[in-house]
């Protein structure tokens, strides 16, 4: 996030999309109906009338995977009512005149017929965002999710660079991380990438840096992500794979390929807490610690980087992570695994990163701070991009981008759009919640079928459905609902034994190799009794 | 500028005798709780729109008629405030002996939520037993609300409105009410029915700012019989990105409950229904307690050292026979960031590639 939690109290206009911030950061979205209370207009763009549709004053109800449409046509409108933030245009961006240019041709009836959002709503959306004196954007996997992720995330960015709702309270561009500490993982270097602290692996200073640190030469090119790395095990080019504290067969698309991937492997290490459903198709499984049981730091969505605590002990032999790490290390003959606790760690962290430069296990302790926290002493960095941007430049250069279609669209085979997300009381594959009392809500996956579709399509509410993509099939149970608009079904991905994700993942963003959770298409049919099996 | 200065520019009230200086738009009892002044409240939540609702907070202030609620009445420069005058004290300890007559004098224990206690540290304060005004009670228990989650023992409930504000101006949800009016006043949901019947989302939100315990946190007050000593360790929760600051409630070894910090960074005080209740994962009987190795296409225990040797044997054995691209890591991004750091160390340590990636693109 560019701004604050805090912030989120501030804006005077608030725009989301591609986030159910009720479900999925339900205190997130506490903040914001502070915001609301103070008389702040909130815009949400999303395909299902979710919770936050329900309180919006604008909503935008998108087809799937189209919102390059409605963001293009949006900045049409800004732009031809001269709403444009000039003196913000000419002091911190780049290539704005192209973009302006560009956009001329794509108008609110030119995005309707694409997004199916009325053009007047496009308009007033627009309109309302570009008017406020402070507008903040907020949006998740709804946005990024897709084969055009990097896109819709960069059509964002020029609403933002256009208006100048950046770099003050209750503005920026703001994504919300899903989990506790996705933002910490890649801090701490877990990133084919980037070293620690976002260092990156192509630039020769870091490479001697972290060469002279960790004792040996490094590449200096990228490695591969987990997608390319699952590839490559079907294919026979990877042999060994360690997974922490991830259900990947669960939560990632395409169950099939990603089981056949794993099953591969001559040597799959699983650390976790619960012997989970990737656990199972292990070699070796290594107990952790869990949360509750451990010493260490998060970091959370707006870079606040948070002590976590142990106040019971871990169960049987569990034991944290990085004892685990350093003693499978000193077992492949590297040194400099020497911690006797996890602020060791933190500290070396801390050490290497110039982002955490400021920070150590003490002070962490003490207080809670919003990194870059570049020197000892340093109050923290809650907002972003105040003076300028992160590029050589330091301006923001707007993209010119096109709408392009998700990897899959609906035909006379798979006539049905399918989106995913998550629900409220779950949470990812349910190895937590659904031990924790959460199936009290959600004893079951259903699939969101509008009302008249569940007429049209011939399947009952309550009753079973078989619904299948390219990739797989699943039978789940049908609820008919007008949150999901007529053609589209939604499911969560959490259900171990009916995988919507078996389903899912028919393309990748091309840039960040991110899975188009998002949009897939299906054909529903009612399931008969006593039928096969499902393979 | 000196601070002095700045100072001598607000304007000022007389509070019991001192001059003190206050910000415009500030109530008397804020005023009043930064300097310190114990004045009692029930109907009270910084968090929420001020009531004035149970009149414990009544201050004497000059040239005014009768006391005046404090939490609702403005600081006007000048005004001269009593606090703790001999009347305003009866007239407390009065509308106490009110509110305690009608209540069970079960024990409320602090399971019950984060401000379950504060009519009983009142009830002490003032001594009072509610002898002289016993009689009829107001509010009934929901003994057929079977949810898990929040105890709706209203019998305990003295009208505050905590829970119904809390709800609404803090969630947006809507799902408690107010029904009937004066003596018959009962906290309800629409068509007074179950929580699950209503949009409630379990938040737990109005367990924790109920001031009597009417309202329980029910998966916690399992633990009430547990002897052992209830101790709350700071942490943060352990589901989405947020990053709500949270104590963790222990009784011996065992995690009994979850209580929201209300000076957590990032939540100011609030929770969703995971961060509150499902914490039970963690001491649960699925956990894996003990390391496993495939053997004879099983999963065994073994002990730490043999699990550990046959770990590392196996990605050893893989870089050897296929080079150390056949090697790869996936970092956690549920786990703390000495998980990662020590993993990312590992990989690059060991075998000198960039191959480890983390859970954000799926």
């Amino acid at each position: 996030m560019s701004n604050p939690l805090s912030d989120m109290e501030e804006p005077d206009v608030i725009f989301c999309i591609g986030t159910n911030m009720t479900e999925c950061h339900p205190v997130a979205a506490t903040r914001l109906h502070q915001a609301r209370r103070r008389g702040a207009t909130l815009i949400v763009a999303d395909p299902r009338r979710i919770t936050l549709a329900k309180r919006a004053d604008i909503y935008l109800p998108l087809k799937v995977g189209t919102d390059v449409a409605l963001l293009l046509g949006m900045a049409h409108v800004i732009a031809r009512e001269g709403l444009v933030d000039s003196a913000f245009i000419e002091s911190r961006t780049l290539e704005a005149d192209a973009f302006l240019e560009h956009i001329k041709a794509f108008t609110p009836e030119w995005a309707e017929g694409i997004c199916e959002v009325p053009a007047v709503d496009i308009e007033r959306a627009a309109l309302a965002y570009a008017r406020g004196r402070r507008g903040a954007v907020y949006y998740t996997l709804g946005i990024t999710e897709h084969i055009c992720g990097v896109d819709n995330v960069q059509s964002l960015c020029n609403l933002v660079l256009m208006t100048g709702h950046i770099g003050r309270a209750g503005t920026g561009i703001n994504p919300m991380r899903g989990q506790n500490n996705i933002q910490g993982a890649g801090d701490a270097g877990g990133l084919p990438n980037n070293y620690p602290g976002f260092q990156s692996v192509e630039k020769p200073e870091f490479q001697k840096k972290f060469s002279a640190l960790y004792g040996r030469q490094i590449d200096g090119e990228c490695g591969i992500t987990k997608v390319r790395a699952l590839e490559y095990a079907v294919d026979g080019k990877m042999n060994a794979m360690l997974i922490c504290g991830e259900n990947t067969l669960v939560s990632d698309p395409d169950r099939k390929h990603c089981e056949k991937a794993l099953r591969a492997l001559d040597h799959l290490v699983v650390v976790d807490i619960f012997l989970t459903e990737t656990a199972e198709l292990a070699d070796v499984v290594l107990p952790a610690s869990a949360w509750g049981e451990t010493d260490g730091v998060y970091a959370n969505t707006e870079r606040r980087v948070q002590r976590v605590r142990a106040a019971v002990p871990p169960q049987g032999q569990a034991k944290p992570e990085w004892w685990i790490m350093s003693q499978l290390a000193k077992r492949l003959g590297v040194s400099g695994f020497e911690y006797e606790s996890a602020a060791d760690v933190f500290n070396e962290l801390c050490e290497v990163s110039p982002i955490y430069k400021g920070l150590n296990w003490e002070r962490a302790g003490a207080a809670s701070y919003h990194w870059p926290v570049p020197y000892d002493g340093h109050p923290g960095t809650p907002r972003l991009h105040e003076e300028t941007f992160p590029s050589k430049t330091g301006r923001g250069t707007f993209k010119r981008i096109e709408y392009r279609e998700p990897a899959e669209v609906v035909d006379d085979e798979y006539p049905v759009w399918l989106t995913t997300g998550r629900r409220l009381q779950h949470y990812h594959t349910r190895t937590m919640t659904a031990r924790a009392g959460m199936q009290y809500f959600v004893p079951e996956e259903t699939l969101e079928v509008h009302p008249k579709d569940v007429e049209a399509w011939g399947l009952t509410d309550g009753g079973k459905v078989r619904m299948a993509s390219r990739r797989g099939a699943v039978e789940l149970t049908v609820e008919a609902t007008d949150r999901s608009p007529r053609g589209t079904v939604f499911g969560s991905f959490g259900f171990g034994d009916t995988a919507v994700d078996d389903l899912t993942g028919a393309g990748y963003d091309p840039v960040t190799e991110t899975a188009e959770l998002k949009v897939c298409v299906v054909r529903l049919q009612p399931a008969v009794p006593y039928s096969e099996p499902v393979a | 500028m000196s601070v002095t200065s700045v100072t001598s520019e607000l304007p000022t009230l007389e509070l019991d005798g001192d001059h003190v200086p206050f910000s415009l738009g500030e109530t008397i009892y804020e005023v009043a709780q930064r300097h310190a002044c114990e004045i009692p409240t029930l109907c009270y939540d910084e968090r929420l729109d001020p009531l004035g609702g149970c009149r414990l907070c009544v201050v004497e202030v000059e040239g005014f008629r009768s006391p005046v609620a404090s939490c609702t009445t403005k600081a006007v420069a000048g005004m001269k405030v009593r606090t703790s005058t001999d009347a305003v004290e009866k007239h407390r300890r009065t509308l106490l002996e009110l509110v305690v007559s009608e209540n069970p004098k079960a024990r409320i224990d602090p399971l019950r939520g984060a401000a379950s206690q504060e009519l009983t540290v009142l009830r002490n304060r003032y001594d009072v037993d509610g002898s002289r005004f016993e009689g009829k009670t107001s509010g009934s228990t929901r003994h057929d609300d079977k949810n898990p989650f929040i105890a709706r023992d209203y019998d305990q409930c003295i009208s505050c409105y905590r829970c119904v504000r809390v709800c609404a101006e803090r969630e947006g949800d809507y799902a408690i009410s107010v029904m009937n009016r004066g003596f018959d006043t009962q906290i309800t949901t629409e068509f007074n029915g179950l929580l699950d019947d209503s949009d409630c989302t379990y938040c737990g939100q109005c367990v924790q700012t109920c001031p009597t315990g009417a309202l329980g946190d029910a998966k916690a007050m399992r633990a009430q019989d547990d002897p052992a000593p209830l101790k709350a360790t700071r942490s943060v929760c352990s589901y989405c990105g947020v990053g709500c600051g949270v104590d963790l409630l222990s009784k011996g070894d065992k995690l009994v409950g979850i209580r929201p910090a209300r000076d957590g960074g990032a939540n100011a005080g609030a929770l969703c229904v995971k961060g509150q209740f499902a914490f039970d994962f963690v001491q649960h009987s699925d956990r894996l307690t003990e390391p496993l190795v495939r053997k004879d296409g099983e999963l065994r225990p073994v002990s730490w050292d043999e699990v550990l040797d046959r770990a590392a044997a196996g990605f050893a054995k893989a870089a050897k026979d296929h080079g150390r691209h056949s090697v790869y890591a996936v970092a956690s991004g549920r786990a703390p960031h000495e998980s990662t750091y020590t993993l990312q160390k590992q990989i690059r340590g060991a075998f000198g590639t960039n191959y480890i990636d983390n859970c954000s693109r799926a």
